[in-house]
Protein backbone atom coordinates (compact mmCIF):
# COMPACT_ATOMS: atom_id res chain seq x y z
CA UNK A 1 0.00 0.00 0.00
CA UNK A 2 1.53 3.69 -0.57
CA UNK A 3 1.03 5.68 1.94
CA UNK A 4 1.49 9.59 0.31
CA UNK A 5 0.69 12.37 2.63
CA UNK A 6 -1.09 14.99 0.45
CA UNK A 7 0.98 18.10 0.96
CA UNK A 8 0.77 21.55 -0.22
CA UNK A 9 3.37 24.05 -1.44
CA UNK A 10 2.82 27.72 -1.93
CA UNK A 11 5.96 29.98 -3.41
CA UNK A 12 6.26 33.04 -2.64
CA UNK A 13 8.59 36.24 -1.95
CA UNK A 14 10.66 37.14 0.25
CA UNK A 15 8.82 40.50 1.00
CA UNK A 16 5.43 38.35 1.33
CA UNK A 17 7.22 36.11 4.10
CA UNK A 18 6.27 37.72 7.60
CA UNK A 19 2.58 38.46 5.59
CA UNK A 20 1.82 34.93 5.21
CA UNK A 21 3.50 33.76 8.42
CA UNK A 22 1.45 35.18 10.12
CA UNK A 23 -1.92 34.44 8.33
CA UNK A 24 -1.24 30.96 9.20
CA UNK A 25 -0.58 31.94 12.71
CA UNK A 26 -4.27 33.24 13.04
CA UNK A 27 -5.45 30.69 10.91
CA UNK A 28 -4.35 28.31 13.75
CA UNK A 29 -1.57 26.47 12.17
CA UNK A 30 1.62 24.89 14.06
CA UNK A 31 4.75 25.47 12.73
CA UNK A 32 6.43 22.51 12.00
CA UNK A 33 10.10 22.98 10.48
CA UNK A 34 11.94 25.28 8.40
CA UNK A 35 14.67 23.57 6.01
CA UNK A 36 17.12 24.91 3.98
CA UNK A 37 18.38 22.94 0.51
CA UNK A 38 21.23 24.82 -1.60
CA UNK A 39 20.55 24.62 -5.35
CA UNK A 40 22.72 25.93 -8.27
CA UNK A 41 22.35 29.52 -7.30
CA UNK A 42 20.01 29.90 -4.43
CA UNK A 43 19.01 28.33 -1.70
CA UNK A 44 15.76 27.04 -0.72
CA UNK A 45 14.31 27.93 2.38
CA UNK A 46 10.68 25.79 2.76
CA UNK A 47 8.94 27.10 6.04
CA UNK A 48 6.05 24.18 7.04
CA UNK A 49 3.27 24.52 9.07
CA UNK A 50 0.40 21.56 10.07
CA UNK A 51 -3.43 22.18 11.05
CA UNK A 52 -5.70 18.97 11.38
CA UNK A 53 -2.73 16.89 10.16
CA UNK A 54 -2.77 19.00 7.12
CA UNK A 55 0.81 19.65 5.66
CA UNK A 56 1.28 22.68 4.29
CA UNK A 57 4.77 24.45 2.94
CA UNK A 58 5.68 28.01 2.09
CA UNK A 59 8.89 28.07 -0.08
CA UNK A 60 11.03 31.03 -1.10
CA UNK A 61 14.31 31.25 -2.74
CA UNK A 62 16.98 33.50 -1.59
CA UNK A 63 20.55 34.35 -3.57
CA UNK A 64 23.34 32.40 -2.21
CA UNK A 65 25.79 35.47 -2.15
CA UNK A 66 24.42 37.70 0.53
CA UNK A 67 22.33 35.23 1.90
CA UNK A 68 19.14 37.22 4.23
CA UNK A 69 15.79 36.68 5.63
CA UNK A 70 13.86 38.45 7.75
CA UNK A 71 12.98 36.36 11.14
CA UNK A 72 9.48 34.77 11.71
CA UNK A 73 10.89 33.96 15.43
CA UNK A 74 8.30 37.68 16.54
CA UNK A 75 4.96 35.67 14.90
CA UNK A 76 6.25 31.98 16.12
CA UNK A 77 8.87 31.98 18.72
CA UNK A 78 10.03 28.68 18.06
CA UNK A 79 11.26 29.89 14.74
CA UNK A 80 14.86 31.01 16.82
CA UNK A 81 16.35 27.47 16.95
CA UNK A 82 15.70 26.65 13.63
CA UNK A 83 16.87 29.91 12.35
CA UNK A 84 20.02 30.09 14.41
CA UNK A 85 20.55 26.92 12.59
CA UNK A 86 20.16 28.31 8.69
CA UNK A 87 23.04 31.13 10.31
CA UNK A 88 24.72 28.31 11.48
CA UNK A 89 24.66 25.57 9.36
CA UNK A 90 24.11 27.73 5.96
CA UNK A 91 25.77 31.09 6.57
CA UNK A 92 21.87 32.32 5.92
CA UNK A 93 22.09 35.86 7.87
CA UNK A 94 18.43 36.25 9.40
CA UNK A 95 17.46 39.51 10.83
CA UNK A 96 15.21 40.59 13.63
CA UNK A 97 15.97 36.83 15.66
CA UNK A 98 13.79 36.76 18.80
CA UNK A 99 17.12 34.77 20.69
CA UNK A 100 20.23 35.28 18.62
CA UNK A 101 23.04 33.53 19.12
CA UNK A 102 25.60 34.96 16.72
CA UNK A 103 27.09 32.46 15.18
CA UNK A 104 27.38 29.97 18.68
CA UNK A 105 24.27 28.37 18.52
CA UNK A 106 25.93 25.15 16.43
CA UNK A 107 29.96 24.98 18.21
CA UNK A 108 31.55 23.69 14.45
CA UNK A 109 34.71 23.53 13.41
CA UNK A 110 33.85 24.99 10.21
CA UNK A 111 32.04 27.99 9.41
CA UNK A 112 28.58 27.13 7.60
CA UNK A 113 29.42 23.65 6.63
CA UNK A 114 26.31 22.80 4.97
CA UNK A 115 26.67 26.50 2.40
CA UNK A 116 27.70 25.78 -1.28
CA UNK A 117 29.84 28.40 -0.95
CA UNK A 118 32.40 26.80 2.33
CA UNK A 119 33.36 23.83 -0.66
CA UNK A 120 33.34 21.45 2.62
CA UNK A 121 33.15 18.33 0.60
CA UNK A 122 32.69 15.33 2.51
CA UNK A 123 35.58 12.96 1.86
CA UNK A 124 35.15 8.98 1.64
CA UNK B 1 13.58 43.07 42.99
CA UNK B 2 15.90 40.21 44.43
CA UNK B 3 19.78 40.43 42.79
CA UNK B 4 19.77 37.75 39.59
CA UNK B 5 22.76 35.37 39.51
CA UNK B 6 23.22 33.10 36.55
CA UNK B 7 23.70 29.50 37.12
CA UNK B 8 24.68 27.60 33.77
CA UNK B 9 23.07 23.92 34.07
CA UNK B 10 24.97 21.36 31.70
CA UNK B 11 26.70 20.79 29.52
CA UNK B 12 27.76 18.06 32.08
CA UNK B 13 24.99 17.02 34.68
CA UNK B 14 24.36 14.26 36.61
CA UNK B 15 20.58 14.17 35.06
CA UNK B 16 22.20 14.43 31.81
CA UNK B 17 23.27 11.47 29.79
CA UNK B 18 24.29 13.87 26.63
CA UNK B 19 25.42 17.42 26.18
CA UNK B 20 22.80 20.52 26.78
CA UNK B 21 23.51 23.61 28.53
CA UNK B 22 20.86 26.01 29.87
CA UNK B 23 22.25 29.05 31.14
CA UNK B 24 19.46 29.84 34.50
CA UNK B 25 18.97 33.25 35.43
CA UNK B 26 17.63 33.02 39.19
CA UNK B 27 16.06 35.79 41.58
CA UNK B 28 16.71 33.47 44.72
CA UNK B 29 16.11 30.16 43.53
CA UNK B 30 13.18 31.13 41.22
CA UNK B 31 14.28 31.22 37.59
CA UNK B 32 13.07 34.12 35.85
CA UNK B 33 14.98 33.37 32.28
CA UNK B 34 16.53 30.45 30.72
CA UNK B 35 18.78 30.52 28.04
CA UNK B 36 19.19 27.22 26.53
CA UNK B 37 22.43 26.30 24.06
CA UNK B 38 23.14 22.83 22.04
CA UNK B 39 25.12 21.86 19.21
CA UNK B 40 28.20 20.49 21.38
CA UNK B 41 28.44 17.48 19.47
CA UNK B 42 26.62 18.06 16.30
CA UNK B 43 28.21 15.41 13.73
CA UNK B 44 26.58 16.97 9.77
CA UNK B 45 25.24 12.87 9.34
CA UNK B 46 22.67 14.72 6.93
CA UNK B 47 25.15 15.84 4.98
CA UNK B 48 26.39 12.22 4.33
CA UNK B 49 24.04 11.86 1.58
CA UNK B 50 26.59 13.43 -0.85
CA UNK B 51 28.51 10.00 -0.67
CA UNK B 52 26.27 7.27 0.11
CA UNK B 53 23.92 5.96 -2.11
CA UNK B 54 20.07 6.51 -0.98
CA UNK B 55 19.93 2.98 0.06
CA UNK B 56 22.57 3.24 2.21
CA UNK B 57 21.71 6.00 3.90
CA UNK B 58 19.12 4.36 5.93
CA UNK B 59 21.92 2.71 7.66
CA UNK B 60 23.14 6.41 8.41
CA UNK B 61 19.54 7.36 9.36
CA UNK B 62 18.93 4.49 11.96
CA UNK B 63 22.21 5.42 13.79
CA UNK B 64 20.89 9.31 14.25
CA UNK B 65 19.98 8.04 17.53
CA UNK B 66 20.16 4.77 20.16
CA UNK B 67 16.71 4.82 21.40
CA UNK B 68 14.08 5.02 18.36
CA UNK B 69 17.08 4.25 15.54
CA UNK B 70 14.44 1.53 13.94
CA UNK B 71 11.58 4.49 13.50
CA UNK B 72 14.58 7.17 12.14
CA UNK B 73 15.26 4.35 9.54
CA UNK B 74 11.55 3.57 8.72
CA UNK B 75 10.49 7.21 8.48
CA UNK B 76 13.34 7.36 6.09
CA UNK B 77 12.59 4.53 3.92
CA UNK B 78 8.91 6.51 4.16
CA UNK B 79 10.23 9.56 2.63
CA UNK B 80 12.12 7.63 -0.62
CA UNK B 81 9.37 5.38 -1.15
CA UNK B 82 7.32 8.41 -1.45
CA UNK B 83 9.41 9.78 -4.12
CA UNK B 84 9.69 6.40 -5.76
CA UNK B 85 5.52 5.79 -5.16
CA UNK B 86 6.54 2.52 -4.09
CA UNK B 87 4.05 0.08 -2.88
CA UNK B 88 5.39 -1.40 0.46
CA UNK B 89 3.87 -5.07 1.42
CA UNK B 90 1.15 -5.03 3.72
CA UNK B 91 3.05 -7.35 5.99
CA UNK B 92 6.35 -5.62 6.22
CA UNK B 93 3.96 -2.36 7.20
CA UNK B 94 2.71 -4.46 9.91
CA UNK B 95 6.01 -5.63 10.83
CA UNK B 96 7.26 -2.29 10.55
CA UNK B 97 4.55 -1.66 13.52
CA UNK B 98 5.38 -4.07 15.33
CA UNK B 99 8.98 -2.80 15.96
CA UNK B 100 8.35 0.76 16.18
CA UNK B 101 5.96 0.22 18.90
CA UNK B 102 8.24 -2.26 20.62
CA UNK B 103 10.89 0.96 20.18
CA UNK B 104 8.22 3.41 22.11
CA UNK B 105 8.09 0.70 24.72
CA UNK B 106 11.75 0.23 25.05
CA UNK B 107 11.91 3.90 25.05
CA UNK B 108 9.48 4.91 27.49
CA UNK B 109 10.57 2.08 29.79
CA UNK B 110 14.04 3.84 29.95
CA UNK B 111 12.75 7.18 30.47
CA UNK B 112 10.59 6.15 33.09
CA UNK B 113 13.97 4.91 34.47
CA UNK B 114 15.84 8.48 34.04
CA UNK B 115 12.93 9.68 35.54
CA UNK B 116 12.64 8.22 38.92
CA UNK B 117 16.51 8.68 38.98
CA UNK B 118 16.10 12.50 38.29
CA UNK B 119 14.25 12.36 41.71
CA UNK B 120 16.22 10.11 43.72
CA UNK B 121 13.92 7.41 43.16
CA UNK B 122 16.52 4.37 42.54
CA UNK B 123 15.05 1.53 43.06
CA UNK B 124 12.25 2.49 40.90
CA UNK B 125 14.49 3.16 38.06
CA UNK B 126 16.20 0.25 38.72
CA UNK B 127 12.73 -1.57 38.28
CA UNK B 128 12.17 0.28 35.27
CA UNK B 129 15.23 -0.91 33.26
CA UNK B 130 15.02 -4.29 34.47
CA UNK B 131 11.89 -4.67 32.87
CA UNK B 132 12.63 -3.18 29.89
CA UNK B 133 15.73 -5.55 29.15
CA UNK B 134 13.23 -8.58 28.78
CA UNK B 135 11.54 -6.15 25.86
CA UNK B 136 15.01 -5.85 23.96
CA UNK B 137 15.94 -9.53 24.53
CA UNK B 138 12.18 -9.92 22.18
CA UNK B 139 13.50 -7.15 19.91
CA UNK B 140 17.01 -9.00 19.96
CA UNK B 141 15.46 -12.10 18.56
CA UNK B 142 13.44 -10.61 16.17
CA UNK B 143 16.30 -8.52 14.51
CA UNK B 144 19.20 -9.21 16.05
CA UNK B 145 20.22 -6.48 17.53
CA UNK B 146 19.25 -4.43 20.75
CA UNK B 147 20.00 -1.14 19.89
CA UNK B 148 20.08 -0.52 15.85
CA UNK B 149 17.59 -2.79 14.47
CA UNK B 150 18.54 -2.86 10.82
CA UNK B 151 15.64 -4.06 9.23
CA UNK B 152 13.92 -1.16 8.06
CA UNK B 153 14.93 -0.76 4.31
CA UNK B 154 13.56 0.94 0.68
CA UNK B 155 10.94 -1.74 0.58
CA UNK B 156 9.94 -3.09 2.68
CA UNK B 157 11.68 -4.54 5.59
CA UNK B 158 14.82 -7.21 6.04
CA UNK B 159 13.74 -9.57 8.25
CA UNK B 160 10.64 -11.59 8.58
CA UNK B 161 8.82 -12.97 12.11
CA UNK B 162 7.01 -16.19 11.20
CA UNK B 163 3.58 -16.40 12.58
CA UNK B 164 4.97 -19.05 15.37
CA UNK B 165 7.41 -16.82 16.92
CA UNK B 166 4.70 -13.81 16.93
CA UNK B 167 2.23 -15.88 18.74
CA UNK B 168 4.79 -17.07 21.37
CA UNK B 169 5.80 -13.24 21.83
CA UNK B 170 2.70 -12.02 22.10
CA UNK B 171 2.77 -14.40 25.13
CA UNK B 172 5.91 -13.00 26.64
CA UNK B 173 4.58 -9.43 26.02
CA UNK B 174 1.67 -10.01 28.29
CA UNK B 175 3.98 -10.92 30.74
CA UNK B 176 6.15 -7.75 30.58
CA UNK B 177 2.72 -5.78 30.16
CA UNK B 178 1.37 -7.17 33.90
CA UNK B 179 5.23 -5.92 35.29
CA UNK B 180 4.31 -2.65 33.87
CA UNK B 181 1.22 -2.50 35.53
CA UNK B 182 3.15 -2.85 38.94
CA UNK B 183 5.52 -0.29 37.76
CA UNK B 184 3.40 2.55 36.47
CA UNK B 185 0.97 2.04 39.42
CA UNK B 186 4.17 3.61 41.37
CA UNK B 187 4.24 6.34 39.18
CA UNK B 188 0.77 7.18 38.99
CA UNK B 189 -0.19 6.99 42.85
CA UNK B 190 3.28 7.00 44.95
CA UNK B 191 3.24 10.11 47.37
CA UNK B 192 6.82 10.96 46.65
CA UNK B 193 6.53 10.80 42.87
CA UNK B 194 3.57 13.13 43.06
CA UNK B 195 5.39 15.73 45.30
CA UNK B 196 8.09 16.22 42.81
CA UNK B 197 5.69 16.24 39.60
CA UNK B 198 2.62 17.58 40.19
CA UNK B 199 2.40 21.14 39.50
CA UNK B 200 5.88 21.10 38.05
CA UNK B 201 6.67 22.86 34.72
CA UNK B 202 3.51 23.41 33.44
CA UNK B 203 2.86 23.94 29.90
CA UNK B 204 -0.26 25.42 29.01
CA UNK B 205 -2.32 23.97 26.22
CA UNK B 206 -2.08 27.46 24.48
CA UNK B 207 1.66 27.43 24.70
CA UNK B 208 2.27 24.22 23.55
CA UNK B 209 0.44 25.11 20.35
CA UNK B 210 2.09 28.44 19.56
CA UNK B 211 5.85 26.98 20.45
CA UNK B 212 5.59 24.00 18.32
CA UNK B 213 5.49 21.33 21.36
CA UNK B 214 5.30 17.61 19.84
CA UNK B 215 4.83 14.14 21.13
CA UNK B 216 4.02 13.53 25.20
CA UNK B 217 4.89 16.85 25.77
CA UNK B 218 1.83 18.36 23.60
CA UNK B 219 -0.59 15.64 24.50
CA UNK B 220 0.50 15.64 28.57
CA UNK B 221 -1.16 19.72 27.69
CA UNK B 222 -4.73 18.74 26.58
CA UNK B 223 -3.70 18.83 22.80
CA UNK B 224 -4.85 15.66 20.82
CA UNK B 225 -2.58 14.79 18.18
CA UNK B 226 -0.37 11.93 17.29
CA UNK B 227 1.49 11.92 13.99
CA UNK B 228 0.06 8.08 13.83
CA UNK B 229 -3.13 9.50 12.82
CA UNK B 230 -1.87 9.99 9.68
CA UNK B 231 -2.50 6.28 8.66
CA UNK B 232 1.10 5.38 8.14
CA UNK B 233 2.40 1.58 8.19
CA UNK B 234 -0.78 0.08 9.47
CA UNK B 235 -1.60 2.40 12.03
CA UNK B 236 -4.94 3.27 10.13
CA UNK B 237 -5.73 -1.15 10.02
CA UNK B 238 -5.45 -1.31 14.38
CA UNK B 239 -7.95 0.65 16.64
CA UNK B 240 -5.94 2.88 19.16
CA UNK B 241 -6.93 6.36 21.04
CA UNK B 242 -4.72 8.93 21.34
CA UNK B 243 -3.85 9.29 25.18
CA UNK B 244 -4.17 13.62 26.36
CA UNK B 245 -3.66 14.40 29.90
CA UNK B 246 -4.49 17.68 30.88
CA UNK B 247 -2.36 19.54 33.44
CA UNK B 248 0.36 20.31 31.52
CA UNK B 249 3.37 19.69 34.48
CA UNK B 250 5.85 16.89 34.77
CA UNK B 251 3.37 14.71 36.37
CA UNK B 252 0.93 14.64 33.30
CA UNK B 253 3.70 14.47 30.62
CA UNK B 254 4.81 11.08 32.88
CA UNK B 255 1.19 9.56 33.10
CA UNK B 256 0.74 10.09 29.00
CA UNK B 257 3.77 7.83 28.73
CA UNK B 258 2.86 5.06 31.53
CA UNK B 259 -0.87 5.22 29.36
CA UNK B 260 1.37 4.96 26.22
CA UNK B 261 2.63 1.95 26.94
CA UNK B 262 -0.46 -0.15 27.12
CA UNK B 263 -1.36 1.64 23.98
CA UNK B 264 1.73 0.18 22.60
CA UNK B 265 1.16 -3.22 23.63
CA UNK B 266 -2.17 -3.03 22.58
CA UNK B 267 -1.16 -2.28 18.95
CA UNK B 268 1.37 -4.61 18.87
CA UNK B 269 -0.97 -7.44 19.98
CA UNK B 270 -3.70 -6.08 17.09
CA UNK B 271 -0.86 -6.22 14.54
CA UNK B 272 -0.06 -10.26 15.93
CA UNK B 273 -4.11 -11.18 15.02
CA UNK B 274 -4.19 -9.28 11.91
CA UNK B 275 -0.86 -9.69 10.31
CA UNK B 276 -1.58 -10.85 6.49
CA UNK B 277 1.25 -13.86 4.76
CA UNK B 278 3.05 -12.44 2.16
CA UNK B 279 6.26 -10.97 0.65
CA UNK B 280 8.20 -8.75 3.28
CA UNK B 281 9.95 -6.57 0.37
CA UNK B 282 9.45 -5.20 -3.23
CA UNK B 283 12.59 -5.17 -5.31
CA UNK B 284 13.73 -1.38 -6.15
CA UNK B 285 15.17 -0.22 -9.02
CA UNK B 286 15.85 2.96 -10.40
CA UNK B 287 17.15 6.02 -8.38
CA UNK B 288 14.72 8.59 -6.93
CA UNK B 289 13.84 11.98 -8.54
CA UNK B 290 11.45 14.30 -6.65
CA UNK B 291 11.05 15.48 -3.16
CA UNK B 292 8.97 14.35 0.07
CA UNK B 293 8.27 15.24 3.60
CA UNK B 294 7.51 12.19 5.90
CA UNK B 295 6.53 12.03 9.04
CA UNK B 296 5.94 9.44 11.82
CA UNK B 297 5.47 9.52 15.57
CA UNK B 298 8.44 8.53 17.64
CA UNK B 299 8.65 7.78 21.32
CA UNK B 300 9.69 11.66 21.70
CA UNK B 301 6.75 12.90 19.19
CA UNK B 302 6.75 13.73 15.76
CA UNK B 303 9.74 13.53 14.08
CA UNK B 304 10.21 14.56 10.24
CA UNK B 305 12.54 13.30 7.15
CA UNK B 306 13.03 15.15 4.54
CA UNK B 307 14.51 14.08 1.34
CA UNK B 308 15.04 15.86 -2.24
CA UNK B 309 16.52 13.82 -5.26
CA UNK B 310 17.37 14.69 -8.87
CA UNK B 311 17.32 11.74 -10.70
CA UNK B 312 20.63 9.93 -8.98
CA UNK B 313 21.99 7.68 -7.05
CA UNK B 314 22.81 9.98 -3.73
CA UNK B 315 20.29 12.12 -2.46
CA UNK B 316 20.29 16.25 -3.43
CA UNK B 317 19.01 16.74 0.56
CA UNK B 318 18.42 14.72 3.31
CA UNK B 319 17.28 16.76 6.47
CA UNK B 320 15.62 15.41 9.78
CA UNK B 321 14.20 17.78 12.13
CA UNK B 322 13.64 15.58 15.67
CA UNK B 323 11.67 15.58 18.30
CA UNK B 324 13.71 17.19 20.77
CA UNK B 325 14.58 20.26 18.73
CA UNK B 326 11.21 20.63 18.44
CA UNK B 327 11.15 20.91 22.38
CA UNK B 328 13.78 23.29 23.06
CA UNK B 329 11.37 26.47 23.14
CA UNK B 330 8.49 24.45 24.97
CA UNK B 331 11.06 23.78 27.61
CA UNK B 332 12.38 27.18 27.88
CA UNK B 333 8.93 28.57 28.61
CA UNK B 334 8.20 25.65 31.53
CA UNK B 335 11.14 27.02 32.93
CA UNK B 336 10.54 30.23 33.48
CA UNK B 337 8.96 30.55 37.08
CA UNK B 338 10.25 27.12 38.42
CA UNK B 339 12.04 26.67 41.25
CA UNK B 340 15.92 26.09 40.89
CA UNK B 341 15.61 22.48 42.58
CA UNK B 342 12.90 21.22 39.56
CA UNK B 343 15.26 22.32 36.82
CA UNK B 344 16.47 18.98 36.61
CA UNK B 345 12.76 17.32 36.64
CA UNK B 346 11.45 19.53 34.38
CA UNK B 347 14.50 18.98 31.40
CA UNK B 348 14.26 15.36 31.65
CA UNK B 349 10.09 15.36 31.47
CA UNK B 350 10.46 16.33 27.64
CA UNK B 351 12.37 13.38 27.50
CA UNK B 352 15.64 15.21 25.69
CA UNK B 353 17.25 12.92 23.29
CA UNK B 354 20.51 15.09 22.43
CA UNK B 355 21.49 12.52 19.75
CA UNK B 356 18.87 12.70 18.06
CA UNK B 357 18.98 16.73 17.89
CA UNK B 358 22.62 16.66 17.07
CA UNK B 359 22.10 14.52 14.10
Amino acid sequence: MIHIEEQTYEIIDKSQLIEKVTQKKKDGCRLVQISCTPLENNLEITYTFDKDYKCSHLRLSILQEDACLPSISGVYLAAFAYENELHDLFGIKVTDLAIDFKGNFYKLSVKAPFSPKTQNKVEQ
Amino acid sequence: MAKRTVVPFGPQHPVLPEPIHLDLVLEDERVVEVIPSIGFIHRGLEKLCEIREYPEMVYIAERICGICSFIHGQTYCQAVEGVMKIDVPERALFLRTIWAEMSRIHSHLLWLGLFADGFGFESLFMHSWRVREKLLDIVEETTGGRVIFGTAKVGGVRKDIDNLTLNRIKGELKNIEKQCRELTSVFEKDDSVKRRTKGVGILKKEDAVALGAVGPTLRASDVEWDARKLGYAAYSKVDWQIVVEKDGDCYSRCIVRCKELYQSFNIIYQCIEKIPDGPIDVKVTGSPNGEYFARTEQPRGEVIHYVKANGTKNLARFRVRTPTFANIAPLVKMLEGCELADVPVIVLSIDPCISCTER
